[in-house]
């Protein structure tokens, strides 16, 4: 065995060294985000989907309408984590829930922090908080509260 | 349709940690059990496909490690799914329709056990809308076991009796991992890991491998005298939008009992790949299950190996319709959150 100066090493990053397009609609939706707005796409019968969908998965319309939805919403269901796991955000108790925003026919999904578990139900209104950094991402959305 | 038969199927025991074992390891001891079982070699074998998940080995290409456990030189027809070995199944059953294969040996390996299944199932999803935010596999199916509860679909009671009935079916499982009973308070003083669903809602985290054997008509006789034929097979996805799916339904599921024409089958028992107590007497409803014995063999409440559990569905079916003499049997396998995606497999045996 040689000494370990001896051998040859090479640096060795787990990781996609690459970076990814997010396309037509969802970057519109993702810039959106950015200036604390969130879109929705809307279908030719009226259908609006947030976060924006490429097409609607019942017709297979590609959808380009663009249209404003939130910031408020309803949450459709939830499930309360009590004790959030290492790679959670939310290091207190919170909730990850599929909240339909004002004006949207779908829901999204996200957190819902700040509350107790009894505070929250199917129906509950929350409305969204924003990161202090907007990166035109998903998570530009902090998490959501409820409504007061 | 080509007439296509199940002649073989073999597991490993389920292991909570499979420790040392490499995935080549889990598997060799199957195949080589369903070789001697009928014995045959890999020569007898046109077409072998496999199931995995690169993201619990951690590496690009991980599955060909697994083909290792076969003898790839002279070089083989393979391919392999990521995703749930009941798909290998299914591209094998297309070679077999397109004249390609006569005969196709099916495995699917999973060893959760060295990493943090919760995270790693988060990295899979969606990676715009859904990955960033990090839902846990068990929250993405309390979210549907809330909205199932919420409307009366199912009720508590019927996630605590599926809990006590398939510890007390894995007596009928000589592999199963999670075998000793529970009774209705050990349930209710479980903690909640994501509520609506406690600890005991969930599968376990579990190690092994599984494999299976189907042919043709022509070939299914010499290699048994009691093949189980697939009568019929479909599966169908849904969005992955999740909050554009209605959770409280299937249309897909429907579609396919449709498409497979089951409303006038008496099935005699049914293995569903249900990993999550909600989801065992959501399907029983959807697919008219009410008086047929469903998962007798635990199902995936007592081992839940990734990427084989659906393959086990199919296999266990398999072996229930050998066993029992009976006819009609109904597999299910699921992938996805939510049960986005499914499959079912009419299996059927010789009158």
């Amino acid at each position: 065995m040689s000494d370990s100066k001896d051998l040859l090493r090479a640096p060795f990053e787990l990781a996609y060294n690459y970076k990814r397009s997010s396309g037509p609609v969802m970057s519109k939706f993702f810039e959106a985000l950015g200036q604390q707005k969130i879109l929705g796409t809307k279908s030719t019968a009226g259908k609006v989907f947030s976060p924006a969908a490429e097409f609607d998965p019942e017709t297979n319309e590609p959808l380009k309408e663009m249209v404003e939805v939130g910031p408020g919403g309803v949450v459709e269901s939830f499930s309360w984590i009590e004790n959030p796991q290492h790679h959670h955000l939310i290091k207190e108790p919170f909730a990850f829930a599929l909240i339909k925003l004002d004006g949207a026919d779908t829901s999204m999904l996200h957190m819902v922090g700040q509350c107790k578990e009894a505070d929250l139900s199917i129906g509950s209104r929350v409305k969204a908080n924003w990161s202090e950094i907007q990166e035109q991402r998903i998570t530009d959305i902090k998490f959501f509260t409820i409504e007061k | 349709m080509k007439r296509v038969a199940i002649v073989g199927y073999a597991q490993h025991p389920i292991l909570k940690n499979a420790g040392a074992l490499n995935e080549v390891e889990l598997i060799m001891p199957v195949v080589h059990q369903l070789f001697n079982d009928l014995g045959i070699s890999q020569k007898d074998i046109d077409f072998t496909c496999s199931g995995s998940c690169d993201y619990l080995q951690g590496a690009a290409f991980a599955f060909v490690e697994g083909l290792s456990a076969i003898q790839t030189n002279p070089p083989i027809k393979e391919s392999h799914v990521e995703m749930d070995a009941a798909w290998a199944m299914y591209e094998s059953m297309l070679k077999i329709q397109m004249g390609d294969a006569e005969t196709a040996l099916i495995y699917g390996f999973g060893k959760s056990s060295p990493g943090d299944l919760d995270a790693i199932i988060s990295l899979q999803m969606d990676p715009y809308y859904i990955s960033p935010l990090w839902p846990d596999r068990v929250s993405l199916a309390a979210l549907q076991a809330r909205v199932l509860l919420d409307q009366n679909i199912i009720t508590p009671e019927q996630m605590l009796a599926t809990v006590i009935e398939a510890r007390a079916n894995s007596k009928n499982n000589k592999n199963a991992l999670i075998t000793d009973l529970i009774n209705e308070s050990d349930y209710l003083n479980n903690a909640m890991v994501s509520s609506p669903l406690n600890q005991l809602d969930c599968p376990p985290i579990s190690d092994g491998s599984s494999a299976m054997i189907i042919a043709s008509e022509e070939k299914a006789y010499e290699f048994t005298d009691h093949p189980i034929w697939i009568e019929g097979i479909d599966h169908r996805i849904e969005s992955s939008n999740l909050g554009s799916r209605n959770l409280a339904a299937s249309n897909t599921l429907q579609a396919s009992m449709n498409q497979l024409n089951l409303k006038n089958i008496k099935f005699e028992v049914a293995e569903l790949h249900t990993q999550f107590s909600h989801e065992l007497p959501f399907l029983k409803s959807l697919l008219n299950l009410q008086d047929v014995p469903v998962n007798l063999s635990g199902g995936p409440l007592v081992g839940n190996v990734m990427m084989c559990a659906g393959l086990d569905a199919i296999g266990k079916t398999y072996e229930a319709l050998k066993e029992n003499q009976f006819t009609h049997g109904l597999a299910h396998a699921t992938s996805g959150p939510c049960l986005q995606h499914n499959m079912l497999v009419h299996l059927e045996a010789q009158k």
